[in-house]
């Protein structure tokens, strides 16, 4: 056991962990941060998805104690100051991104990190990036909308091919 | 004009705002004061008698509380199956036991055998290696025609073989049916294999067994799509539990499908050992214990056969389907390639005379169940390609053969020859419109520039049919249902006007939060937001049956309108007493009661305060009050149709299909939410085309599943589905419930694979292959490319 301290949603938190323990388990169980999902065992799922110093990671892949001193955003961080749904949350609630939940904050996660690196993608870049999550209700077309919308491009452009 | 929240309203849902910040509360997230956690030592072989299990050193190791093994069930009883079929000679299914843990013998890859229960999970992991369990492995018998040989190794040592049952329908008509084939100038045929899923929710199923000694009573935490099913068969049948001392709760639920239906062993395991240890028991599926322990779906082997006569009108149709059981019965296994297969084979279409055989089979597999669509897929998928290759060996249109054989608008009701009645339809309307969207002017001038990049492009469509609403309890017990099929609800009235429905059905990711309170905002004229709706605790809702079969609103919706109309008949006594006037004169209309043809009026709230503070109340004839019951148990099921058109364009050099557009015309009567609608025919497309194109459990002989992960079980991906049009304009209401609501959750799914396969061998006839009948699903490039080439 040994002690990880880690700068989580802004806030600096700690928590005794083993080495074994997954920066997912870190979230859930050590620090009550549960809106972070585990969906699989072989990194292919994606709803576990955090940003670690601005990278979408896969926090069932990573190992708490490797990550001391790392700045993590997860699905809890993503709300405006106010409390109100953020920019891509509230894209996801206009568009029907989402049906029941489990893989939503993965998605939002990935698309944080997509729309950080590449502001404006196209509809093949943003199906080509969410390749990483899975999500088995939706889809993925209202995801796809939603993700265009929260980037600020006309939905309505969409195309059949 | 319609409430911008009321019925018919594209409401962007309230539940998103929890899901989306983090604060969803799926089963998982329920951690209690001195939890346990449970891990279990499941088989790794598919067949195997056991000989010995030592777990004492395991039981020395840190942190452990227990090693459960099945002798410390057997009080207990097996998890039961809640429905028997009735053979074709009068004869019950074979039904054998499915114990908690296995007893004697192991029957698939992932059949639980001892479960340690330790202070952290690790721990109990750790603890599982230690255990020795000497099994005696046996030959094991995967193939479904293999295991109906006389020499097969039999699943269960005290059943007479593998046959859990031969059922045909309808019996008396087969002679019939034999006669038409005989006399037909074309008979088409087609053997096909309806491939072996495996749902998936996103969410793995987890359970939390709770109990309080004080009260001797339970808590069960699940992922359930029906809490009180799981209340009834785990209460009653497995761990002899009344159901005053035992409390179920699905909370928030990622995901069903189907294959949460289920009572599954984990969940009596976590709620007994909870009581034995006197501390709250937990267990997490992983994904890959998932593959090894969620009912699997589909898994069909069927020969098909349609009889035509000279001028091309069906006659006359049969089937026999080997359908695979797996090792146990799960809960409503043997009615999905029955009940919800054989009434289906009518398709959309006059055909007169039908037979239906059905064999199901115990094979060393993981159970097979109800997997969204649940036999109608199967049906479908029979129905539409043999349709389409009827149309190839005749040289006529596929378009034009279905409308021909098409039920006519002006023909429904339709009384079928294999038992349902259609309510109402219009299949043509879907068709047309389908075809519309589709674009088929432009087909020809899309497929050249496809050719000129080398690619061959195919345009397929497939009609369905499917049975919804399950169902009128009275049918479903003649057939063999152990359980009744309605759904109910209670809405509680609050003082100051605000409202709080407590529905039977369950949402884990349908929407009921909004769509429900709409329905209720529309009946009453308040704004939905003063209206909340509860569900998935048995502890405050009233028994209901759950969500599956695209019930919800066709028959919880339905109850949430009956026990809404009850509280407003109530409510207008109210008023009419505080208004002085008869209660046949008030009308409600915006949330205000008025008497008809005057000035005087109270508003709902005004109301809703005289029920709770009776000052002024007419007390000798009316309790004070406002809140309601009511269960609703339709009188037929609901006939969702739709036409579906995929174009595709196929890689000749590989054999990749790729989904260029897909077009849904869709009937589901009323409409409610058109955004949740649209989401959820997406959804189902999604996971038809997946079953079309990527989706595979494949065991190997010696039954071992070789698609455990999904690095071998190809769930669709972003860029693996696209294109999607979804109309839902074409609407002939149910007839026979108050919101004239049909269901949509499963049409996608229904609709879809048939009309890829379709699309496929369209585009390789095109192409001049003509030679490829038929491909297996999925149609994989590898598939695809050795069927062209071969």
């Amino acid at each position: 056991m040994g002690k990880v301290t880690m700068t989580v949603n802004g806030r600096a938190r700690s928590a005794e962990v083993e080495g074994r323990t997954l920066l997912s388990s870190f979230l859930r169980d050590g620090l009550e941060l549960t809106g972070t999902h585990v969906g699989c065992d072989t990194s292919q799922c994606g709803a576990c998805v955090v940003l670690v110093n601005g990278q979408a990671v896969k926090s069932c892949t990573a190992f708490a104690a490797d990550l001391d001193g790392a700045e993590v955003t997860t699905v809890e961080g993503m709300a405006n100051p106010d409390g109100s749904l953020g920019r891509i949350q509230q894209a996801f609630q206009d568009y029907h991104g989402l049906q029941c939940g489990y893989c939503t904050p993965g998605m939002v996660m990935s698309t944080a990190a997509l729309l950080a690196e590449n502001p404006k993608p196209t509809e093949e870049e943003v199906r080509h990036y969410l390749e990483g999550n899975i999500c088995r209700c939706t889809g993925y077309q209202n995801i796809v909308r939603a993700v265009m919308a929260a980037s600020g491009q006309d939905v309505g452009a969409l195309a059949a091919e | 004009m319609p409430k911008d929240d009321g019925i018919g309203a594209s409401v962007k849902r309230r539940e998103d705002t929890r899901f989306l910040t983090g604060n969803g509360k799926y089963t998982d997230d329920i951690n209690l004061r001195g939890q346990t956690y449970v891990h279990f030592l499941r088989s790794d072989v598919a067949h195997g008698r056991i000989k010995g299990i030592d777990a004492s050193a395991a039981e020395a190791m840190d942190g452990v509380l227990k090693v459960f093994t099945a002798a410390d069930f057997a009080s207990a009883g097996g998890i039961p199956c809640g429905w028997q079929v009735t053979d074709r000679f009068g004869n019950p299914m074979q039904e054998p036991k499915h114990p908690i843990l296995a007893e004697g013998k192991v029957r698939h890859v992932g059949d639980p055998i001892c479960a340690v229960v330790a202070e952290t999970y690790a721990q109990a992991r750790d603890a599982a290696e230690a255990i020795e369990v000497d099994i005696e492995e046996l030959e094991p018998v995967v193939d479904m025609v293999r295991a109906l040989e006389p020499d097969a190794p039999k699943v269960h040592d005290d059943l007479t073989s593998n046959l859990c049952y031969d059922w045909g329908f309808v019996e008396d008509n087969k002679a019939a049916v034999n006669e038409a084939f005989e006399k037909a100038a074309h008979v088409v045929s087609l053997e096909l294999t309806n491939n072996r899923l495996v749902a998936n929710p996103m969410e793995p199923r987890v359970a939390v067994g709770d109990y309080d000694p004080w009260g001797d009573s339970h808590t069960l935490y699940t992922t359930s799509q029906n809490p009180h099913v799981i209340r009834l068969l785990m209460g009653a049948f497995v761990l002899n539990i009344p159901e005053h001392k035992l409390r179920v709760v699905a909370p928030d639920v990622g995901g069903g499908f189907g294959s949460k239906i289920y009572h599954y062993a984990e969940e009596a395991f976590c709620t007994y050992a909870a009581k034995v240890l006197k501390r709250p028991v937990k267990w997490t599926s992983s994904r890959s214990e998932a593959f090894i322990s969620d009912a699997h779906g589909r898994d069909h082997k069927t020969k098909i056969e349609l009889a035509l006569d000279a001028d091309h009108n069906f006659i006359a149709l049969r089937t026999e389907t080997y359908a695979n059981m797996g090792a146990y019965l799960s809960t409503f296994a043997p009615s999905i390639p029955t009940w919800l297969h054989g009434t289906l084979m009518a398709g959309n279409y006059k055909t007169p005379l039908i037979y239906v055989n059905v064999k199901a089979v115990f094979t060393n597999t993981v159970p097979v169940d109800a997997y969204r669509g649940a036999g109608r897929p199967e049906a479908t998928f029979q129905i539409e390609r043999l349709v389409d290759k009827a149309a190839r060996e005749l040289g006529v249109d596929p378009i034009e053969l279905r409308r021909k054989n098409f039920i006519k608008p002006e023909e429904f009701p339709y009384q079928t020859p294999v038992a349902v009645v259609y309510d109402t339809g219009n299949y043509h309307a879907t068709l047309d419109k389908m075809l519309e969207l589709a674009d088929c002017a432009g087909f020809e001038a899309r497929r050249a520039e496809s050719a000129a990049r080398g690619k061959l492009r195919g345009f397929g469509i497939a009609h369905y049919i499917e049975a919804c609403g399950i169902a009128p309890s009275n049918l479903v017990g003649q057939l063999g249902a152990r359980a009744g099929l309605y759904e109910s609800a209670s809405v509680r009235v609050n003082a100051t006007g605000s409202i709080s429905v407590y529905t039977g059905s369950h949402s884990h990711g349908q929407g009921h939060e909004t769509t429900f309170a709409q329905v209720v905002a529309d009946m009453i004229g308040v704004d939905a937001n003063s209206i909340e709706i509860h569900h998935g605790d048995t502890s405050n809702t009233p028994m209901g049956m759950g969500t599956y079969g695209s019930r919800s609103l066709a028959v919880g919706g339905s109850a949430i309108v009956k026990a809404t109309n009850k509280v407003i008949d109530k409510a207008k006594k109210i008023a009419a007493h505080l208004l002085e006037a008869a209660p046949e004169d008030i009308e409600l209309k915006d949330g205000k009661f008025s008497v008809a043809g005057t000035d005087k009026s109270v508003d709902w709230s005004g109301v809703t305060l005289a029920a709770y503070v009776p000052h002024n109340y007419p007390l000798e004839d009316l309790e004070p009050g406002l809140e309601e019951t009511a269960f609703y148990d339709p009188s037929n099921f609901t006939y969702p149709s739709g036409a579906y058109g995929c174009e595709i364009e196929l890689d000749p050099e590989t054999g990749k299909i790729d989904i260029l557009r897909f077009i849904a015309a869709d009937d589901f009567g009323n409409i409610v939410n058109p955004m949740i609608v649209e989401g959820q025919v997406h959804g189902g497309l999604a996971q038809g085309i997946g079953q079309a194109l990527l989706e595979n459990c494949v065991y190997d002989d010696q039954g071992q599943l070789l698609s455990g992960s999904y690095m071998d079980y190809a769930m669709p991906r972003a860029d693996d589905v696209r294109g999607f049009t979804v109309d839902h304009s074409c609407i002939t209401p149910c007839t026979h419930n108050p919101l004239g609501v049909k269901g949509c959750g499963e049409a996608g799914a229904i609709g879809s694979p048939p009309a890829v396969v379709n699309a496929a061998i369209d585009a390789l006839h095109r192409a001049g292959h003509t030679h490829v009948k038929h491909i297996d699903m999925p149609l994989t490039p590898s598939r695809v490319w050795a069927a062209m080439n071969g």
